[in-house]
């Protein structure tokens, strides 16, 4: 057994907890704002005013198009030589939000126009006004569509926020490593968490799946 | 000059023009529709009947023209186009029930939303009208466990909840399988009866000569006819009229 290292980390394994914990509290405030910033996002990517559009596809753009760490380091190392501290806690969670908000930007657009015409069409003839329409049609139907891509979406998030091991955040990864420097029992420090990540990862997508089943009543 | 209260139209298009980028789909046209009144619009596919009847409530923009509704402009800037919705009902070809809505809830929405009528007497009138179109059994249904004749029926309710002056119906019947058409024109016949201003494009010549009391004929952008039943399929005013009517069992 010691061959392994699983003493390593049965003596460990409350900082491994808490590890998990903070990943998760990471993870679950990211997937809240991130959310947000998607709906918003998604939102502003089918309005009717053109800036608001161009501002949401600005924003698409620039997020997915550059790596993910980049931002982070933006963040956590640029803006304090412009004189903005940014608290490890506050720049992982930012930066995951409006990274994963940018995909769940396109996921709530998706969601958005593929609901047909004729359902925006039949609530203006009742006379919803756009807003209405929106609210009371359209997004609920969409909702439903987004569910399948929003529960990808979370589960990359999660597996995301192992990079804000990098800075400083002392979530799973750092955790983890923080052991095998104590310790160099790689094997099963690496093992451990890799479980401990595909539960957390397991609960999110059934989670999502689970309000899917739910809300389907009326296909 | 017509009667004030019989005669006077309640919905007016004057000069109706409307184009989707370099196509004009509606070439100058003129129609009223008098209270209490029923006009068919029949004619060709792609003739521009739907867009004329979606200028009507504005669902389309007219590119150029008026339209007239209860006395005012409506195709003017400073109207509040959802109020003059509510006035008028529309059914579609499709449908276009709302899925994630029971049948009563596509019902009430907009007297609650946009009427602001309470849950209760919101229900109530839905529950009348259901019972009305034959389907207070399926109340708590979703719509799509319904038939398409029951989809269209439960369109028709919606579209009445709202107390509306005027029920435009483009083509109510043309996705329906057969054997479902007359549970609809039924319902269509009961309004008719009770004195609905209604203007209806379809393809059911025995609705059109039965129900209506005036017809037009839309070709290419135009009305190229305009009579009561009788004149028109007996003594077709145009020979684009005459060669439509041959194609088409009456
Ligand atoms: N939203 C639209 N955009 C572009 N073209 C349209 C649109 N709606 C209708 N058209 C075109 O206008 C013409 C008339 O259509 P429509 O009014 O639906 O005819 P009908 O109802 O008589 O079959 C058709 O050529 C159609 O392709
Ligand atoms: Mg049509």
């Amino acid at each position: 057994m010691s061959l392994l290292g699983l003493d390593a980390v049965e003596k460990s394994f409350p900082l491994l907890l808490h590890g998990a914990l903070v990943t998760i509290e990471v993870t679950a405030m990211a997937l809240v704002l991130g959310a947000l910033a998607g709906l918003l996002g998604g939102l502003a990517r089918v309005s009717p005013l053109m800036p608001l559009r161009g501002l949401a596809a600005a924003y698409v753009s620039v997020i997915r198009g550059t790596p993910f760490i980049v931002q982070l380091f933006f963040v956590y190392y640029a803006f304090p030589q412009v004189g903005l501290q940014v608290p490890p806690m506050v720049a992982a969670v930012g930066c995951l939000a409006v990274y994963s908000g940018a995909y769940q930007t396109e996921i709530v657009r998706g969601a958005i126009e593929s609901i047909e015409r004729g359902q925006v069409e039949a609530a203006r003839s009742l006379g919803l006004s756009t807003a209405q329409a929106m609210r009371y049609v359209v997004l609920p139907q969409a909702f439903l569509r987004m569910l399948p891509p929003l529960g990808n979406e979370f589960v990359a998030l999660t597996k995301n926020s192992a990079l804000v091991s990098l800075v400083t955040v002392q979530e799973l990864l750092l955790s983890a490593q923080l052991i095998i420097s104590a310790t160099f029992q790689n094997f099963a420090v690496y093992l451990t968490i890799g479980v401990m990540y595909y539960v957390i990862t397991s609960v999110v997508s059934t989670g999502t799946q689970l309000l899917e089943r739910r809300l389907k009543v009326y296909v | 000059m017509m009667d004030e209260r019989n005669g006077a139209p309640i919905i007016e298009a004057r000069g109706l023009r409307k184009s989707f980028g370099p196509h004009e789909v509606l070439k100058g046209v003129d129609l009223s529709i008098a209270r209490g009144e029923v006009l068919a619009i029949i004619g060709p596919s792609g003739s521009g009947k739907s867009t004329l009847l979606r200028c009507l409530n504005l669902l389309e923009r007219p590119t150029a023209g008026e339209v007239w509704f209860e006395g005012a402009r409506i195709n003017d800037p400073g109207v509040d186009v959802n109020r003059v919705r509510t006035r008028m009902g529309m059914v579609f070809q499709l449908f276009n029930l709302f899925p994630h809505l029971t049948v009563i809830d596509n019902v009430t929405l907009a007297q609650e939303k946009v009427l602001h009528i309470s849950r209760q007497e919101a229900e109530a009138r839905a529950q009348a009208l259901l019972a009305k179109v034959g389907l207070a059994a399926k109340e708590h249904a979703y719509p799509n466990s319904l038939s398409g004749g029951q989809k269209q029926r439960v369109a028709i309710a919606r579209a009445l909840a709202l107390r509306p002056a005027v029920m435009l119906f483009d083509e109510p019947t043309s996705a329906l399988d057969p054997e479902m058409v007359q549970e609809v024109l039924a319902t269509m016949d009961e309004l008719v009866q009770e004195g609905m201003t209604m203007a209806v494009v379809t393809h059911e010549m025995g609705f059109a000569r039965r129900a209506a009391g005036r017809i037009v004929f839309v070709d290419e952008g135009r009305i190229v006819a305009d009579a009561p039943p009788e004149r028109f399929f007996s003594a077709p005013e145009s020979e684009r009229v005459r060669q439509f009517l041959e194609k088409i069992p009456t």
